[in-house]
């Protein structure tokens, strides 16, 4: 059975060779280390922060304005200091991440859908396209008088301005996501039985989550700023909620109590997209090998 | 179905049997004939190499054999047989691991979860990457991906395995080794391959015949029985001899497009 043997020797051999080529092969990646990481992220963005409020302090001493309209950092910090500790503060914050949550959660469902639909048929798209392109350069203030009319001073009125405004950025962040999806990974979907819903499920819409996730992330901000408009202006007296009481602290000319609260209305926003949508792209990027790792 | 005299008596069953085969792009002025009257039969078990230049429309006619393309005009018979096919590229989904992958065609045919996973580990021992299996594509050189690619496509448990220019974006050393390694899995599971390559040392290397494609329209200029004794080498004597030959006739196809 020589020819066998030599059959055996041969495919030890190949196999050796082959695995000689990958452990040659295999790109290395440096483990990362935690603390390194966070630091390098978070100095520079200690310094902006110091760098702001280094000139607000600045233009106080100038004494542009009276303090009375213009105060220092250091009396607004005291302010939101106080206004912690109160529990209206918390129960108005309270309220208004509920009315984000509900409002952006409807525009995930509705923004989606719509996306799905319009990426998938020619028709839908030549139909809905550019309108959906329209309506999210529409600032979302300019719905409210409607808002206001159809559904009086009511949280309907908040929550279907909040959804306008931030379902057309979903939809068209998954439109272009699916857009840019290489057609050779559709092909190979195709060629392994990839069908309908299993299609859409298992290979378009992973391949499309880069898009998605930054449609997520303009649909966000834009949902946070039509909730801060409309808090402004539709007041329910039973609920305080951040917007509202930046249109109390106004009417009052409280000048600390407004900029703590714009502060702090800053700081959610920058919270939200820092820990939540940062982190997924971050994830994202190092999963599908987009992050150059000599850089 | 037209009448065509058969070339050889095959001893095999006939696993791909294509008829007359012409492709036609655009309407009217613009129209391209990427495909003339190709008639061509694959026997099972066969490893047939289609060689040819640039515009042949050798990748055309992988792509109207697994039905990703729909055809003008003549008849491509499988038999029913299940096909698979494989990139230039590896086309691997970036998001999934590399047994994730090896999973996909299975979950589409609603293979369950643990026989997939089994499965997917049996296809990558085979091609020698059981220990990436957690590991994702881009942690990968381009001949491990492609390798990952072969076990995908072997995944979804064809018959006939259709390979367009796999080993083309390769470094030689890589081709050398996944040349090795896919005639041995050719010869361990009885696929029928057809190869499409512009290399003609890697069509004699592998195929048990080449067939020639001229340009533009593609159409069958030459049929070459490769007789050599396996395992082969490209570097080997006959090969290279084999290959020299086939060249000729190849630059002969090409000259005529020279004005």
């Amino acid at each position: 059975m020589g020819v066998d043997r030599s059959a055996i020797v041969e495919s030890e051999s190949l196999e050796r060779e082959i695995e000689g080529l990958d452990a040659l092969d295999v790109p290395i990646v440096e483990p990362e280390r935690k603390l390194k990481t966070f630091w390098r992220g978070a100095w520079p963005k200690l310094a902006a922060v110091g760098f702001v409020l280094a000139v607000w302090q600045g233009i106080v001493w100038i004494g542009w304005r009276p303090s009375y309209v213009l105060p220092g950092p250091a009396r607004v910090f005291a302010e939101i200091g106080e206004l912690m500790g109160t529990a209206k503060f918390w129960s108005a914050v309270a309220t208004t991440l509920q009315r984000a949550a509900a409002g952006f959660g409807l525009a995930i469902l509705i923004g989606t859908a719509l996306g799905v639909a319009v990426s998938r048929s020619r028709t839908l798209r030549r139909a809905f396209g550019s309108f959906i392109t329209g309506l999210q350069s529409m600032p979302s203030i300019a719905w409210f008088p409607f808002a206001i009319l159809v559904f009086k001073l009511s949280e309907s009125a908040i929550l279907f301005v909040v959804v306008l405004g931030a379902s057309p950025s979903i939809a068209n962040g998954l439109i272009n996501g699916i857009d840019h999806i290489p057609p050779l990974l559709l092909r190979a979907g195709r060629v392994l039985g990839a069908r309908g819903l299993a299609s859409l499920r298992h290979v378009v819409l992973p391949a499309a989550l880069p898009g998605y996730v930054a449609g997520l992330k303009q649909g966000w901000a834009f949902s946070w700023r039509s909730l801060m408009a409309g808090e402004l202006l539709v007041i329910i007296e039973s609920r305080p909620a951040l917007g509202s009481q930046l249109q109390f602290a106004r009417e009052l000319s409280d000048a600390p109590a407004l900029i703590a609260l714009m502060i702090v209305i800053l700081v959610i926003g920058v919270l939200i997209d820092g820990l939540v949508f940062a982190t997924i792209e971050a994830r994202i990027r190092r999963r599908r090998g987009l992050v150059d790792v000599g850089a | 179905m037209e009448a065509v005299a058969e070339r050889e008596p095959a001893a095999q069953p006939i696993a791909i049997r294509i008829r007359n085969v012409s492709q036609t792009y655009h309407e009217g002025r613009s129209a391209i004939q990427a495909l003339d009257r190709v008639s061509l039969d694959v026997a099972q078990g066969g490893f047939v190499c289609l060689l040819g230049a640039s515009g042949c429309g050798k990748s055309t006619l992988l792509n109207l054999i697994v039905g990703l393309y729909r055809i003008s005009s003549g008849t491509i018979d499988v038999g029913g047989r299940r096909v698979a096919l494989m990139f230039q590229e590896p086309a691997l989904f970036p998001w999934l691991t590399v047994e994730k992958n090896v999973e996909m065609g299975m979950r589409f045919r609603g293979v369950g979860a643990e026989e997939r996973r089994s499965k997917a580990h049996d296809l990558l021992r085979l091609v020698h990457l059981e220990t990436f299996a957690e590991r994702r594509p881009h942690e990968l050189s381009g001949g491990m991906r492609q390798r990952v690619a072969i076990a995908r496509a072997l995944s979804q448990e064809a018959d006939v395995l259709l390979m367009d220019e796999p080993f083309g974006a390769l470094d030689a050393m890589t081709r050398d080794v996944l040349h090795d390694e896919i005639e041995a899995i050719w010869s361990r599971t009885g696929l029928t391959v057809l190869f499409v390559t512009h290399n003609v040392r890697e069509a004699v290397r592998l195929g048990d015949r080449v067939v020639l494609l001229s340009s533009r329209p593609g159409r069958v200029v030459a049929e070459f029985p490769i007789d050599l004794p396996r395992p082969r080498s490209a570097d080997s004597v006959p090969v290279t001899e084999m290959a020299a030959a086939i060249t000729n006739r190849l630059r002969e196809e090409v000259r005529r497009h020279g004005r």
